[in-house]
């Protein structure tokens, strides 16, 4: 029995979106989707998080920032990118000032497309990351997976 | 006078007890904003989760700030349920906030000192009201121990409403609700309302919401004493408060700690003190 997927606590960072996504977020709080249903809480401190769910593309500024927050939640830990820019770039992606998507500087678990991502669609990936979660826990304990407590990520 | 057995069946149950009440609240929540909310055992799968994850901490003394806050927590409590002395719960019960403080200063995080500063105010806004309510309650039934105050078949809420409305005042303090959640909040978005526990994680996090269980039971206990002279009273009187308390947190946004300090304090002043005043010199008719 684990209460892990029972309890995915988000923390959510705007990293160069343009707002669409991070409303759509926000959206999915609200008495219409109400996702505290499932337990998912939006925390907005990396250390209390255990979904990482980011918006918008990397960029030269946000590098250091998306990094920091990733290192800063405890294992186990998943990234779910969420809108086209997030993933990849998007319309942005030959831009002067974007370096593409999440994955460039940290491991993505989930990718969720849309311009902006509709919060079904949200929470799908949310949802699917759950699963990756669990994954990663029962390998964070079996103890042919020894890692290094993460200091300044891995 | 003193019995272990109720401060055991506090220590084992508290926490079922605790988590529930929680439970509820957050269903309750939720359906006054219109949401359907989460399971009714939802604290329970969050503490379950704390306790999977890795504890991540700045330094080590934090595991050790983060226990004490729990261990003085239960004793206070239990010291409260099995009978004892009630000036001995307070301050047990006070200890127990220092250490929770000094667990959030020893991470030299700035959301941390903030969250401990405002902590501390706390603290210095509810202490004074918490100790007229012991005092009250001493002036009534001459004793300062809480199995004679129970078993006193005098209704103390009657002779005491100054201060039971003073004690409500601070109880919004101490259940970490709205208007008065500066140190931390169950509605946090941001590490700065987070506060005192934005540095806990994993483990550390559990202990400390485990601890706030404990505290909440501790508290609807201390309702119970005002209303001991009828038990269904007493527990119609319990879950009112609490009902109103939630009401409280979803209509008041938070206020600042200038407010929260001098509302208590005058509140403790206007209410508590004239209450006692009256006790006073009624003292005569009370204990001829």
């Amino acid at each position: 029995m684990t209460y892990l997927k029972r309890s995915p606590w988000i923390v959510h960072y705007d990293a160069s979106s343009c707002n669409g996504c991070d409303i759509e977020v926000l959206a999915c709080l609200t008495p219409m989707y109400d996702v505290e249903r499932f337990g998912i809480v939006n925390t907005g401190n990396p250390k209390h998080a255990d979904i990482f769910v980011v918006t918008g593309s990397i960029n030269e500024q946000n590098k250091a920032v998306v990094r920091n927050i990733y290192d800063q939640i405890p294992e186990p830990k998943v990234v779910v990118a969420v809108g086209i820019c997030a993933t990849s770039g998007g319309v942005f992606r030959e831009c002067y000032n974007v370096s593409g998507g999440i994955d460039i500087i940290i491991p993505v678990d989930v990718y969720v497309l849309g311009c902006a991502a509709r919060p079904e669609s949200i929470i799908d990936g949310i949802v699917k990351s759950l699963v990756i979660l669990e994954e990663k826990r029962s390998n964070m304990n079996s103890p042919d997976t020894l890692r290094e407590p993460s200091k300044g990520g891995k | 006078m003193i019995s272990p057995v109720y401060g055991l069946v506090y220590i084992l149950f508290a926490p079922v007890a605790g988590g529930l009440v929680a439970g509820i609240d957050r269903k309750i929540t939720a359906r006054m904003q219109g949401r359907v909310g989460p399971p009714l055992l939802q604290p329970f799968y969050d503490v379950g989760k704390l306790f999977e994850k890795e504890n991540l901490v700045v330094t080590r003394s934090q595991d050790l700030y983060a226990l004490s806050y729990l261990v003085f927590m239960l004793v206070s409590g239990a010291l409260f349920f099995a009978g004892g002395d009630i000036l001995l719960v307070i301050f047990a019960f006070t200890l127990s906030h220092i250490f929770l403080v000094l667990g959030a200063y020893a991470s030299s995080s700035p959301y941390s000192f903030i969250g401990a500063e405002r902590e501390l105010i706390q603290i210095i806004a509810y202490e004074p009201m918490i100790i007229l309510s012991a005092v009250g309650m001493y002036m009534v039934t001459r004793s300062f121990y809480v199995s004679d105050i129970a078993a006193s078949a005098i209704p103390l809420a009657l002779y005491l409403p100054g201060v039971f409305i003073g004690f409500l005042m601070v109880l919004t303090i101490k259940l970490r609700k709205s208007p008065f959640d500066l140190s931390t909040s169950h509605h946090a978005h941001q590490e700065i309302v987070k506060g005192v526990t934005t540095e806990f994680t994993g483990s550390n996090l559990g202990k400390i919401e485990i601890a706030h269980w404990y505290e909440n039971v501790f508290l609807l206990g201390f309702i119970f004493l005002f209303f001991a002279f009828s038990i269904p009273v007493a527990l119609v009187a319990i879950a009112v408060t609490f009902l109103i308390e939630i009401l409280i947190d979803n209509t008041f946004s938070r206020v600042k700690w200038q407010f929260t300090l001098r509302s208590a304090w005058i509140v403790a002043g206007m209410l508590g003190l004239v209450n006692l005043a009256v006790l006073y010199y009624l003292s005569g008719v009370l204990h001829p």
